[in-house]
């Protein structure tokens, strides 16, 4: 396994993610890796989209979601991006993209093709659409399969987060 | 007392299986789930033809496939969807594409566009516009790709499985287990199918 290095200008975030493999500061994971993200109990609230640079209104709600990222980041709000950009294209999609907009949050790149496996552990009711996204705090978990405005998503959030 | 109890107890199990049917039909909106009956439809073709289901005298059933140009999840499926076409067309269950996209949100999936794709992969199969999105909400689709595969039977066309067409969607050399075709091989066989909804990540359909 390599070894995980952080990336540099990313910002400050617990080492969960110990079967990641990073290119460029963009973590690698299989669902493995991933599903200790979604499964914490350390009384921090995790916001985690599901996107892909190609998904046109996965893209339109990013900025959203790094608004929510640098406003809470004083609350322990904690915002995780997972992409599903395709592997062999992670440096000439994703990481161009991740530099170009300057992305703040954290980034993964779940590389796990075995969606029919892994879908219905992060929601039994997810249909496999992107964008999706959880919010969770402990044992308080809402999931969304839909898009937000910034509004509805620091609501979602504030239902969470109390 | 205990009849109380005992009441009490089938109030709560009948609750509760209520909720659970309830929740499978609703998960994902409305739509269809394994053992419904599907609406047939009458949609534009590329060719510019209006294709129903009604019009396939001799298919014993269809593999309605909800997808788009411009999906990257429909694009690495495309030459798959051919395959699976020319494979089962002449065994009685021919492949139905649907876009069930708003061009004014994509315009790449504009008819206009369809047109161009079909003929630039050298679809085999009817690619069918969702126009003024009836279709898809009906069937509960919620992206591209999402299969249907319906069975003719008395009562109507019987929905015998939903979801993906196979275990890998960005490649097909790292395909393990084939959903669809093994659903269309039980049925073709008079078996029971083994798995009848899968799911897989796709991008969500444009309204």
């Amino acid at each position: 396994m390599v070894s995980c290095k952080q990336g540099p200008s990313k910002r400050k975030t617990s080492q969960v993610l110990d079967v990641a493999k990073t290119f460029g500061g963009i973590e690698v994971v299989d669902f493995r890796g991933l599903e200790a993200y979604l499964n914490r109990t350390d009384g921090k609230t995790y916001v985690i989209n599901f996107w892909a640079t190609w998904c046109k209104p996965c893209i339109k709600e990013l900025p959203y979601f790094e608004q929510l990222g640098a406003k809470y980041q004083q609350e322990d709000v904690e915002v995780l991006l997972v992409s599903l950009d395709f592997p062999d294209q992670l440096e000439t999609g994703l990481k161009a993209f991740v530099d170009k907009k300057n992305i703040q949050s954290r980034v993964v790149l779940l590389d796990d093709p075995n969606a029919n496996d892994w879908i219905p552990k992060v929601d039994q009711s997810w249909s496999g659409a992107i964008p999706a996204t959880i919010i969770y705090k402990n044992d308080e978990r809402s999931f969304y399969e839909r898009s937000f405005t910034y509004k509805e998503l620091e609501e979602a959030l504030k239902e969470i987060k109390q | 007392m205990k009849t109380f109890k005992v009441l009490a107890f089938f109030a709560i199990v009948v609750l509760i299986s209520a909720f659970a049917v309830n929740s499978l039909r609703t998960n994902n909106g409305s739509g269809y789930v394994i053992g419904d009956i599907a609406d047939d439809f009458a949609l534009k073709n590329v060719d510019g033809s209006m294709v129903s289901l009604s019009d396939y005298d001799t298919a014993k059933g269809f593999i309605v496939i909800f997808t788009c140009n411009t999906c990257p999840f429909s694009v690495a499926n495309e030459d798959r969807i051919i395959a699976l076409d020319v494979k089962y067309k002449y065994a009685g269950y021919p492949v139905i594409a649907i876009n069930p996209n708003n061009a004014e949100v994509k315009p790449g999936d504009s008819f206009a566009e369809m047109k161009i794709r079909s003929k630039a992969k050298g679809f085999t199969f009817p690619y069918l516009l969702d126009e003024g999105q009836k279709v898809y909400p009906s069937y509960g689709a919620t992206k591209t790709p999402n299969v249907y595969l319906l069975e003719k039977s008395k009562k109507g066309l019987l929905v015998q499985y939903i979801g993906a067409i196979d275990d890998n969607s960005r490649s097909a050399s790292a395909v393990k287990t084939k959903f669809l075709e093994n659903a269309v091989n039980a049925l073709l066989e008079g078996k029971r199918i083994e798995v009848t909804t899968t799911k897989a990540i796709g991008c969500s359909i444009k309204a």
